[in-house]
């Protein structure tokens, strides 16, 4: 409920959740939007925009707004999929190497740096090269296990500024065991963090799967908004006058990103009560003169 | 000096990481891609050629799988990375080198440009707060960096090259040019650039700009601003000397750590572009089943963004006293 307040009240919030909420819609019920099935290759190719194909078809004679309407799915499962892996894995992985300490934590830590700087991009394309015509199941195994590391590292040194606190040295006197106080004990007071880790994870992995999807490394007969670029690459559909093949499904991918990104920055607000735009603190009863000159001072 | 070692000890570790992946990568897939790759060259490889590829990959040969490694170990650190096989027969380490100057002169113009100008403008930002730019730019620059990179670049490429043809889209330079130090040839050479690195700048700059902005907002809240304040110093003094050099540390390490992420959005673009350098190479190489290639590209982009972090560690070791002082 907390939740949804601070969402509510802060403008670029809403118009995150907003974004979010209507591709989710869609993802779950693509049907109600659009009728042509997006696979079938039944009409002309290479129509124009009309009545019947709103955004027209595509270079193999398939309803263009139908395969971006059904296209939504895949996305949203990469994205929620392998944001949500990949921030578990991170948690587990950050939270345990704090915990313990020592050695522990010395291991995790370089293996966590190690994977950090290694390029992300290029080594999921090495992969995915190997792999051959990566389907949803595929990219979501890869992008998990390449994109822990960032979100580790910030869990870790948050996790190590609790490690001193009280309500953790009770339950180590109360013999819980490690796995039970990492999970129930530190995990549940860092939910803001993780949150915001989510989100960055799930912008990225939907930036990741388009991306190689496009350059032909996904599986080309998968409906998704990648492959859509792919084919309207393959077709040439930016020299030939079909851009409108191009334009709708990287305006898909931006406007859903967009969506994940302003709600993440909101987060940051949220949770940093310092960056958040100082027009609410001129509500405070102080005569406005005042108030700004102290705000230039500070 | 010890911050230092401890720097180059991990250097060397992600180096042999990477060549680890190289080596573990295509051997773990099921049915090792390697051998069908092998099995499409049959006949136009011969001897030593051949030979070399079946130990990179660990086809044919009767070695253990640690016989192998060691093998391929010694093969990389000699820089021994194979032949080419889509630019067959030459070896792989001279495809690679004819790929290098493009990508330095573009990306490493760009990246320079993006830092300075996005880090410019998040000090800006920060120290104006709610003025025009940090009402404008944070918002604005949350929703770019958002775009796909290679997107931005066909967009750039539909508007400026195909519909007002205002400067070329495909390729670094004219088929009809021959490489020399000519202004005509320069000249042609720029203009090749300048979209794939506007695109590349717009979807860069905005990771700079935020970061410093935040670290900028703390930072002014920090008592030793205030003291400044207090003796009087002129305020671009305060801007630069005070916050901005305190806030730009993080924005350094940061600079390493995403050029990974940069390379990566380099390699679409160049791809979108058909600019010949390291990451169309790459996904050439990727489209060709050209294995060996495709390693020492993979391998020659690890050390770029190592060498990258290195450089900034002695950049931070030279600017943050505190990493000097700790034993």
């Amino acid at each position: 409920m907390r939740l949804l307040k601070a969402i509510a009240g802060n403008a670029k919030a809403t118009a995150g959740a907003l974004l979010l909420l209507a591709f989710i819609v869609l993802a779950l019920v693509p049907g109600l939007f659009a009728r042509d099935d997006p696979t079938a290759q039944t009409y002309p190719r290479n129509l124009g925009t009309s009545t019947a194909h709103l955004l027209g078809t595509t270079g193999l004679g398939q309803d263009t707004f139908a395969q971006a309407v059904y296209g939504t799915r895949q996305v949203l499962e990469i994205a929620f999929g392998a944001g949500l892996a990949s921030t578990l894995l991170a948690a587990l992985i950050g939270v345990a190497a704090a915990y313990l300490g020592g050695w522990a934590d010395a291991v995790l830590n370089l293996f966590t740096d190690v994977v950090l700087v290694i390029p992300l991009f290029p080594l999921l394309i090495v992969i995915a090269a190997y792999v051959h015509n990566s389907g949803t199941g595929v990219l979501i195994a890869v992008l998990t296990f390449t994109g822990w590391s960032y979100t580790a590292r910030q869990l870790r040194s948050q996790a190590l500024a609790l490690r001193s606190r009280d309500f953790l040295a009770a339950a180590r006197v109360r013999g819980e065991r490690a796995s039970y106080i990492i999970a129930v004990e530190i995990l549940p007071t860092m939910s803001s963090l993780l949150v915001a880790a989510f989100l960055t994870n799930a912008l990225y992995d939907v930036l990741f799967a388009s991306s190689l999807q496009f350059v032909g490394l996904g599986d080309p007969n998968s409906t998704s908004w990648g492959t859509m670029l792919y084919w309207a690459q393959n077709n040439e559909a930016l020299q030939t006058g079909y851009y409108v093949q191009a334009i709708v499904p990287g305006a898909a991918i931006a406007l859903l990103g967009a969506g994940f990104a302003l709600l993440n920055y909101a987060f940051d607000e949220i949770g940093n009560p310092a960056l958040r735009p100082l027009r609410r603190r001129r509500r405070l009863a102080l005569p406005r003169r005042l108030r700004q000159e102290e705000l230039s001072r500070a | 000096m010890r911050f230092l070692l401890r720097r180059a000890g991990f250097f060397v570790l992600t180096l042999w990481a990477a060549v680890t992946l190289n080596f573990l990568l295509p051997r773990m897939m099921p049915g090792n891609p390697a051998l069908a790759m092998m099995g499409k060259f049959h006949g136009r490889l011969t001897g030593q050629a051949l030979q070399n590829l079946e130990t990179i990959f660990g086809v044919n040969t009767h070695e253990s799988l640690l016989g192998q490694y060691w093998h391929y170990l010694g093969d990389m650190a000699t820089g021994n990375f194979g032949t080419s096989l889509f630019f067959f027969p030459s070896p792989v380490g001279q495809v690679v080198r004819a790929a290098i100057p493009w990508t330095l002169g573009l990306f490493g113009v760009v990246t320079i440009l993006a830092f300075f100008l996005g880090t410019g403008v998040g000090v800006i930002s920060a120290w104006r707060r709610g003025g025009v730019v940090d009402s404008v730019a944070p918002p604005l620059l949350v929703i770019t960096s958002a775009i796909p990179y290679f997107w931005v670049g066909m967009m750039f490429i539909l508007i400026f090259g195909l519909k007002l043809q205002w400067l070329p889209w495909s390729g670094g330079m004219d088929i009809t040019e021959t490489p020399a130090w000519t202004g005509d040839f320069i000249g042609n050479v720029v203009q090749h650039a300048i979209l794939p690195a506007l695109a590349l700048l717009i979807t860069t700059i905005g990771t700079w700009t935020l970061t410093m902005r935040n670290n900028m907002v703390t930072t002014l809240a920090e008592d030793y601003v205030r003291m400044a304040r207090a003796k009087g110093l002129s305020s671009s003094r305060i801007m630069l000397d005070y916050a901005a050099r305190n806030a730009v540390l993080p924005n350094l390490t940061g600079f390493a750590m995403s050029l990974g992420f940069v390379v990566g959005g380099a390699i679409l673009i160049e791809y979108v572009f058909n600019y010949p350098g390291v990451g169309y190479m790459l996904l050439q190489a990727v489209e060709n089943e050209d294995y060996p290639l495709m390693q020492a590209l993979f391998l020659l982009i690890t050390v770029a963004v190592l060498v990258a972090i290195l450089l900034a560690d002695i950049a931070t070791a030279i600017f943050d006293p505190r990493t000097r002082t700790t034993r």
